[in-house]
């Protein structure tokens, strides 16, 4: 079976800041539209509660603004909490590329990579000056270089860090670890005989 | 890099293969499934025309989104009756065991693992929930997993994985009447942050955390997850022994001996190698509440909300909106706070022994709940709540004015009908306190013990449980 996908490499466009440290994955999506059994609709809901005021209408959220946008930038800790893969889901579903911050849980980071969304590091200070910049100029252009670990915005250059795992997959179109995995079934099988309480420790 | 770690011991027994990309195929012993995460990866699987590799190692059972009071079909929430169906659809299809609500065993994931004897020293388990990390206190490696990777453990048994740093969390002395292990937790979260485990495993040891019995640890471990490690455990000793023998999927006989000796080999060496060592001291514990809207923005009940003004820049600014949120000031005491609402429920504390230590604090109080609480106690399996019925916990909760409802996961995450409404506070003995997290935006949560829960209930307002005890 090959599953070969185009590699990821760079990703330009604009970008959309949202500020704050813990962003989690509650507030990226709200649990309750975790019922549809399909990722279908999850653009949608991409900080749901978050863009809307009291009365339901849409507030000043960056989600309802930078519309267009395929790069988030964020800061610390961002998608925190649970493992629900929604949460990146949504983002890229609403048409985010690449999320840049401080940096990311660590499930979220995976269910990023898992879905070809590469998340890249970058130190407070140029997250910052990123943000002022893009909320300065929503058209100035952002690119997200993952082979060569840079953020570009306007004309400065930013030294970013990207997973050196992730950066691999990415990079070779493999974040289809289903298709990876698959091909090694006989070695699984060995595991699988050797561990002793696959057989509930009988002899 | 650590050595000789119960978890390099562990890993390196699953370790199937070293991947292109840097990463390890890890074989899973024990897939954990529910019905919101992972109607998804049935789906992606199905699309590609791939079988489930190993029916045997996967476990279903239905927690979050099921009420907690009526459990009669279909749900009165449609798309929760659709979720219920997609699951058990799969399940049968796939020659997948369920434990839904008639086979008696049903309840939240990790409340059951442990309960059922599934859950055992030396495996890794996998679930598409962030606190399988629950499950390390039986000495194994618990991870949580997106719907991609449930994906792949269904069509592969293995999830593709980098190996992590390992910190060893040392506690020492004895805990205070009235303090519990989710203090331990929340103290940790409090001291090292939410994001202070990130590229770690966490090792929890020393006298305290083997003072405890299993029920604390796993809501120590439950946490890691609050603390941005991705898994936690504790060496398996004769208490986890003692725990799981007996219990439906353990072995018995002489296959149990093979089992205890083979779990007394994988823990952590004497001279192991840990990448970091982090000590606390139990003496000096006490009760924790948070003031904030992540479970690192805590104080000890003795102490006051603090000032953003005196934190560093990256803090202030989620601790001014926590504080608007919340609807605090700095300076003032958690101690008096109104609450509309007691939860006491979820992962982290829905055992016995948490809903006996709650029930205690009520008979020591001799109250009811306060006028204008709304309070009830979720129990976190059929099992606890059979076990609680027994024991008669469910009389004392009900005449003092508790709910006694089902099991699920419930006002946890409000993903059923038990949800918080408009800006109701509620005393939680959950995990998360983010905003929304309780069902409404608006809404907000306090995190504490399960007796902290109980004493608020009754007084209408947090107390220092130790003065009531
Ligand atoms: S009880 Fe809460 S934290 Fe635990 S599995 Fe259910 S929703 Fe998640």
């Amino acid at each position: 079976m090959s599953e070969q996908v185009t590699p990821i490499r760079r990703i330009a466009g604009t970008a959309v800041p949202v500020r704050g440290d813990d962003i989690d994955t509650d507030r990226i999506v709200p649990a309750r539209f975790l019922k549809e059994v399909t990722f279908d609709n999850m653009g949608e809901y991409a900080f749901y509660d978050a863009r809307r005021s009291e009365d339901g209408s849409l507030n000043d959220h960056p989600f309802n603004h930078y519309t267009g946008a395929n790069v988030l930038v964020v800061n610390e800790n961002f998608g925190c909490g649970s493992s629900r893969e929604h949460a990146p889901q949504a983002l890229m579903r609403w048409g985010i590329e690449a999320v840049v911050g401080e940096s990311f849980a660590e499930i979220f980071a995976d269910n990023c990579t898992s879905l070809g969304v590469p998340t890249v590091t970058l130190p407070a200070d140029d997250v910052e000056w990123i943000q002022d910049r893009v909320e300065e100029d929503p058209d100035v252009a952002v690119e997200v270089d993952v082979e060569d670990e840079e953020v570009r915005v306007g004309d400065r250059t930013f030294k970013a860090d990207v997973d050196p795992q992730e950066r691999e997959m990415l990079l070779q179109g493999i974040w289809d670890t289903t298709a990876l995995m698959r091909s090694n079934m006989d070695l699984v099988e060995e595991v699988y005989e050797r561990l002793p309480y696959t057989s509930g420790y009988e002899e | 890099m650590s050595e000789r770690t119960l978890y390099d011991k562990v890993w390196d027994r699953h370790a199937v293969k070293e991947l292109p990309n840097g990463q390890t195929q890890l074989f899973v012993g024990l897939h954990l499934i529910h019905e919101v995460t992972s109607p998804q990866a049935f789906g992606m699987i199905e699309e590609k025309d791939l079988d489930v590799a190993y029916p045997d190692r996967t476990y279903a059972t239905t927690d979050h989104i099921v009420p907690t009071h009526d459990l009669s079909r279909p749900f009165g929430d449609g798309q929760a009756e659709q979720m219920m169906q997609e699951l058990e659809q799969n399940v049968k299809e796939y020659d997948i065991e369920f434990f839904d609500p008639d086979s008696g065993k049903q309840g939240i994931v990790h409340v059951i693992g442990p309960e059922l004897g599934l859950t055992q020293p030396g495996m890794t388990i996998a679930c598409g929930d962030s606190h399988t990390s629950t499950h390390g206190a039986f000495g194994n490696i618990g991870i949580g997993i997106g719907t991609s990777q449930i994906r792949d453990v269904l069509a592969t048994q293995c999830i593709a994985m980098t190996k992590k740093d390992v910190r060893r969390i040392e506690w020492n002395g004895s805990l205070d009447t009235g303090v519990y292990a989710k203090d331990i937790v929340l103290k940790i979260i409090q001291e090292l942050g939410v994001e202070g485990g990130i590229g770690y495993v966490y090792e929890y040891a020393g006298d305290t955390i083997e003072e405890l019995g299993m029920e604390g640890r796993m809501s120590i471990c439950n946490m890691s997850i609050e603390g941005g490690a991705r898994a936690g455990y504790v060496n398996p000793d004769e208490k986890t022994y003692d725990w799981l023998e007996g219990r439906e999927y353990a072995p018995t006989g002489d296959a149990w001996e093979r089992a205890v000796e083979d779990w007394r080999s994988i823990t952590s060496d004497p001279d192991a190698v840990y990448d970091d060592v982090v000590r606390f001291d139990a003496d000096s514990l006490e009760p924790i509440v948070t003031w904030g809207i992540n479970p690192g923005q805590s104080i000890g009940i003795s102490e006051t909300v603090p000032d953003p003004r005196d934190m560093e820049s990256g803090d202030r600014a989620t601790a001014e909106q926590a504080l608007e949120h919340m609807d605090l000031e700095p300076g003032q005491m958690m101690k008096g706070v109104d609450v509309d609402v007691a939860f006491l429920g979820s992962c982290t504390n829905s055992r016995v022994s948490d809903l006996r230590e709650a029930v205690r604090v009520i008979e020591r109080m001799d109250g009811e709940v306060a006028d204008g609480v709304r309070a009830f106690v979720v129990p976190g399996s059929q099992g606890v709540k059979r076990r609680a019925e027994e024991e008669g916990l469910d009389r004392v909760f009900e005449s003092a004015g508790f709910g006694w409802r089902g099991a699920g996961c419930s006002m946890c995450l409000g993903m059923n009908p038990d949800q918080l409404e408009g800006r109701e506070l509620c005393a939680s003995s959950s995990n998360r306190n983010f905003i929304g997290r309780q069902g409404s935006k608006d809404g907000r949560t306090v995190l504490m013990s399960p007796a902290m829960v109980a004493a608020a209930a009754i007084e209408g307002e947090i107390v220092d449980v130790r003065e009531v005890l």
